[in-house]
């Protein structure tokens, strides 16, 4: 029998998980309803390198994730309906519709978000366990990304770094075996991909990605060393993503063998039959755990689908900080621009393209949009 | 007023910031057992020690990755980047990560981040290390770029980049490091972005000249005055985002024509850009088309003779200037038909 956390503690991971698959299978189906934009890349199969790992941090650690993040804003405690409405590019969204699925953010949990470019998020991870460390706090930041970030420039750069300057930063690899459709053995020399860092000055661990035990039982270690030692650590989670790289990926550089091999060990039955077997729960209350994580994220599409657009005049907010050395939206000339029309309101797409045109040009008295009507 | 030159006014900016705002740390290659390339943050390790003024291993994207995180959570880093020709390696974490991470988040978190850089030519260092690429930086929503031509103004812009909330990509100068001026004693001297500095009045033509180009662009008016009688107005925009398009307009409603000056290449340049809002909202002032003085189209050579020939000086922006004016002798253009 394995080690299993209190009770409270282990029923929590398995309705995380829950919940995380559901969402995402329901965001699935929004995309092909068209109702989610751009690009989808769902986390399913990889739950148990989620939840296993951000339950190794406290409240006051901080996570950053990648593309693949859903997972990574609700395992923080970002509701599912914020999560699904930035999903839909709705007001409500958790970055205000402005990041969309690769890109999102809660600062108040202190998830620093998920970010498109491939091996973006490491330095920012770097930069942030900086700002941990010149502050004198002890707080551990996990950063983590995929096998194929483990080839680009900034992870060379930023564990050498991160070594070097000592910075409290969990670096986590989700080996979910393909860099989007190339093989691990295709585009990795090294594919024991806890060894990478040796070179760097940054040890490595391994934990089995489909076991949330495992994964925690390692996470947690690293995060304590990271926290006592003050030095990074680099833990491989052994993994596999069920689903495509997004949604628009034919599957042909797998076999549905190999799938199916990997879905035999699916880390949320494996780890509710374990509850079972310890009588924490019983076959009831996995059911009642499914059945209300398909009720929140039904809330959360409704939610989403009730939650308004981001009014056009919106459009240029947050580019800059306004204050004294920005003092328009865009301070690129003197002159009121026109003010956007609704998307409705405007026959041609011409037209929406010339006025976002004009409205580029918005000086320091801009006041986009405040004719609209 | 004290005199001082350019990077001993660069050095007195970060000495006092670093004095005046805990937050505030340095990053970057070779500034701190060295001193800098350029001797910028010279005697700053000495003072801050190495916490708050850090070596760094050559790792540009990084760098300014670390730096974007550190001030995303509320540190104010300056990161040097050796020349600007470094920048280009970093252009991921500037672009995708510095300039957008405020907007793409919904305004959760701000990136007070400031990068310093110098570009320049004229030291045959060839094709890879004389960039001038400020009109890249101007490209980028998000960006707000400095472009400090004088000694007061690297003090002044520098000290208002650092304490500013946004990202600012703070382009100085290779040849003007060595050059003195004027600068305003006191911690408080601080220098609006989006305030051009008019280095020279006139009323016969504007010229507008970028980075040292204002530099070269005053030395040029003397000559139009003292040679050609031509009064010829020059501004400095000092910043490039945000822009004082205002200054530039007044001005050439005052003359009727216009000269923009840079090192850079002349496609999508800032002299485009420029000539495009000028045509865009002063067509009915301009008595001449609005002509662009800019470096050579080509990679930098290393051939002294052919480097001296490839960026612009004093006497191509002395017969721009003419050449809005009808008084170069060059012959007019056929009248359309």
């Amino acid at each position: 029998m394995p080690n299993l956390p209190e009770p409270e503690i282990a029923r929590e991971w398995l309705q995380t998980m829950i919940l995380i698959r559901r969402f995402e299978e329901r965001a699935g189906e929004m995309y092909a309803r068209a109702k989610v934009g751009g690009f989808l890349h769902l986390s399913i199969g990889e739950e148990a390198t989620i939840v296993g790992s951000a339950r190794a941090l406290r409240e006051t650690d901080y996570l950053i994730s990648t593309y693949r993040s859903h997972g990574h804003a609700i395992v923080r405690g970002t509701p599912p309906e914020n999560v699904m409405a930035e999903l839909f590019g709705k007001v409500d969204g958790c970055s205000g519709g402005r990041g969309g699925s690769m890109h999102m953010f809660d600062l108040s949990r202190r998830f620093m978000g998920g970010y498109g470019i491939v091996g973006g998020n490491l330095p920012i991870a770097a930069g942030i366990g900086l700002a941990s460390d010149y502050r004198g706090s002890d707080e551990v930041t996990l950063c983590t990304f995929g096998d194929g970030a483990s080839n680009q420039g900034t992870f060379g750069e930023t564990l050498n770094l991160a070594a070097l300057w000592r910075l409290p930063v969990v670096f986590m690899v989700t080996n979910n075996q393909f860099g989007m459709g190339t093989s691990l053995r295709r585009h990795s020399a090294v594919t024991d991909l806890q060894r990478k860092g040796e070179s760097l000055g940054v040890p490595g661990l391994r934990c089995d990605g489909m076991d949330v035990l495992d994964t925690h039982r390692v996470l947690a270690d690293a995060v304590q060393r990271v926290r006592e030692e003050r030095r990074p650590v680099l833990v491989e989670a052994v993994t596999y993503r069920f689903r495509g790289h997004s949604m628009a990926d034919p599957e042909q550089y797998r076999s549905k063998e190999e799938v199916a091999h990997w879905r035999e060990r699916d880390p949320i039955p494996a780890f509710g039959n374990q509850l079972v077997a310890a009588g924490i729960i019983d076959e009831g209350e996995r059911e009642r755990i499914d059945a209300q994580a398909i009720e929140r994220v039904d809330a959360a599409v409704a939610f989403a689908d009730a939650s308004p657009y981001p009014a056009p005049e919106t459009l240029y907010d947050d580019v800059y900080v306004l204050d004294a050395q920005v003092r328009g939206r865009y301070s690129t000339t003197t002159t009121p621009p026109p003010a956007p029309s609704r998307p409705s309101e405007i026959d041609g797409s011409d037209e929406i393209s010339h006025q976002i045109t004009t409205a580029l040009q918005a000086g320091e008295n801009a006041s986009v949009g405040e004719d609209a009507s | 007023m004290a005199e001082m030159r350019y990077r001993e006014a660069l050095n007195a900016a970060l000495r006092e910031e670093l004095r005046r705002d805990e937050r505030v740390l340095l990053m970057g290659e070779d500034i701190g057992v060295f001193g800098g390339a350029f001797k910028v943050t010279d005697g700053l390790l000495e003072e801050f020690g190495e916490r708050r003024v850090r070596d760094t291993p050559i790792s540009e994207n990084t760098i300014v990755g670390i730096g974007v995180g550190a001030a995303m959570v509320g540190l104010r880093p300056v990161v040097e980047l050796m020349t600007i020709n470094f920048s280009l390696l970093a252009f991921d974490q500037i672009v995708n990560h510095a300039a957008h991470i405020h907007y793409m988040f919904g305004g959760q978190v701000s990136v007070p981040l400031v990068v310093r850089m110098p570009q320049g030519a004229g030291h045959q260092l060839g094709p890879t290390h004389s960039h001038c690429l400020e009109a890249l930086f101007l490209h980028v929503p998000g960006l707000l770029v400095a472009v400090p031509s004088t000694a007061a103004d690297a003090h002044g812009l520098l000290k208002t980049a650092i304490r500013d909330e946004n990202p600012v990509i703070f382009i100085e100068h290779e040849s003007l490091y060595g050059v003195r001026g004027e600068v305003p004693d006191g911690d408080e001297h601080l220098v609006d972005f989006g305030r051009a500095r008019i280095a020279r009045e006139g009323s016969d033509v504007t010229i507008v000249g970028i980075s040292r180009m204002a530099v070269t662009a005053e030395r040029a008016a003397e000559t139009l005055a003292s040679d050609h009688g031509v009064n010829a107005e020059v501004i400095d925009p000092r910043t490039l985002r945000p822009l004082d398009l205002e200054s530039i307009i007044t001005s050439v409603q005052k003359t009727n024509r216009c000269v923009t000056v840079e090192e850079g290449w002349p496609h999508s340049g800032v002299g485009a850009n420029l000539a495009a809002l000028i045509t865009e909202q002063a067509f009915d002032d301009l008595d001449a088309p609005v002509l662009r003085v800019t470096g050579a189209d080509i990679p930098m050579p290393y051939s002294k003779p052919l480097e001296d020939i490839s960026y612009p000086h004093e006497q191509q922006i002395v017969q721009a200037a003419l050449t809005t004016l009808n008084l170069n002798g060059a012959p007019r253009a056929p009248a359309r038909r």
